[in-house]
């Protein structure tokens, strides 16, 4: 089994369609795609926001994305992974994150999708700075993030 | 070595990146946090709360009283909020 791993940081929108099409082209021992795409919200802690930009350590995100990727294919049964995560200007209702995983069956492309995106949160270098109409701040990190990817170094 | 500053962290000191030579008795990530935040005001204020300062060796997450020795390298950012 030949490793499918596409990583990607981009200003762009990206096209979920697409992405899994690459995954599942050319080859029929995929039985499950699973994807997850992270949305800009609205609001933030209950207020309006204008837009969120993000901010990435160039090299290192990159390098953390493909060493959880190497993880996730090394504990299930996974035929490919792309990760997709923007950065710069972001407003509500785009799209800022995208994984995706193909797998035989489903459940592994479930388990290996989640396990990445808890780690992403917790261990990927990206910053949320928070663009209101009267100002701006940063978003703090949240406690949950940190157990949700805890939880996957358990057993 | 290169220093890089991310997030509210660069924003406090007011540069992304500088290279320095910290005195040979700095020699762990909490001595240099230290040392940097006795270099003026605005490194008083990015780093005024340590414990919440993360750090990266050469592009891989280290704990603070991780060695700086060999480093090309070393990054302090906030927790990560990506995603």
């Amino acid at each position: 089994m030949t490793a499918n791993v596409i990583i990607r940081i981009q200003e762009s929108d990206f096209d979920v369609a697409r992405e899994i099409a690459s995954l599942s082209a050319g080859r029929n021992d995929i039985g499950a795609v699973v994807t997850f795409t992270g949305i800009c919200r609205g609001s933030e802690d209950g207020a309006d926001i204008a837009a969120l930009t993000l901010e990435h350590y160039p090299g290192m995100a990159e390098a953390e994305i493909a060493r959880h990727a190497e993880t996730a294919m090394a504990r299930w049964p996974v035929t490919g992974i792309r990760v997709v995560h923007r950065v710069g200007r972001i407003t509500p209702g785009e799209n800022i994150v995208l994984v995706v995983t193909a797998s035989k069956h489903r459940q592994a492309a479930f388990e290996a999708a989640e396990f990445l995106m808890d780690y992403l949160k917790a261990n990927a270098p990206f910053w949320k700075r928070v663009d209101r109409p009267d100002g701006t701040c940063w978003v703090e990190a949240r406690d949950h993030d940190d157990a949700a990817a805890a939880r996957w170094t358990k057993s | 070595m290169k220093l890089k500053y991310f997030a509210w962290v660069r924003e406090r000191i007011g540069k992304p990146e500088e290279t320095i030579e910290p005195p040979p008795g700095v020699k762990t990530i909490e001595e240099l946090i230290a040392w940097l935040a006795a270099r003026g005001e605005t490194y008083a204020h990015a780093f005024e709360t340590p414990r919440v300062i993360r750090a990266a060796i050469d592009h891989a997450h280290v704990k603070q009283d991780a060695a700086i020795a060999g480093a090309r390298e070393i990054a302090f950012f906030p927790p990560m909020t990506g995603g």
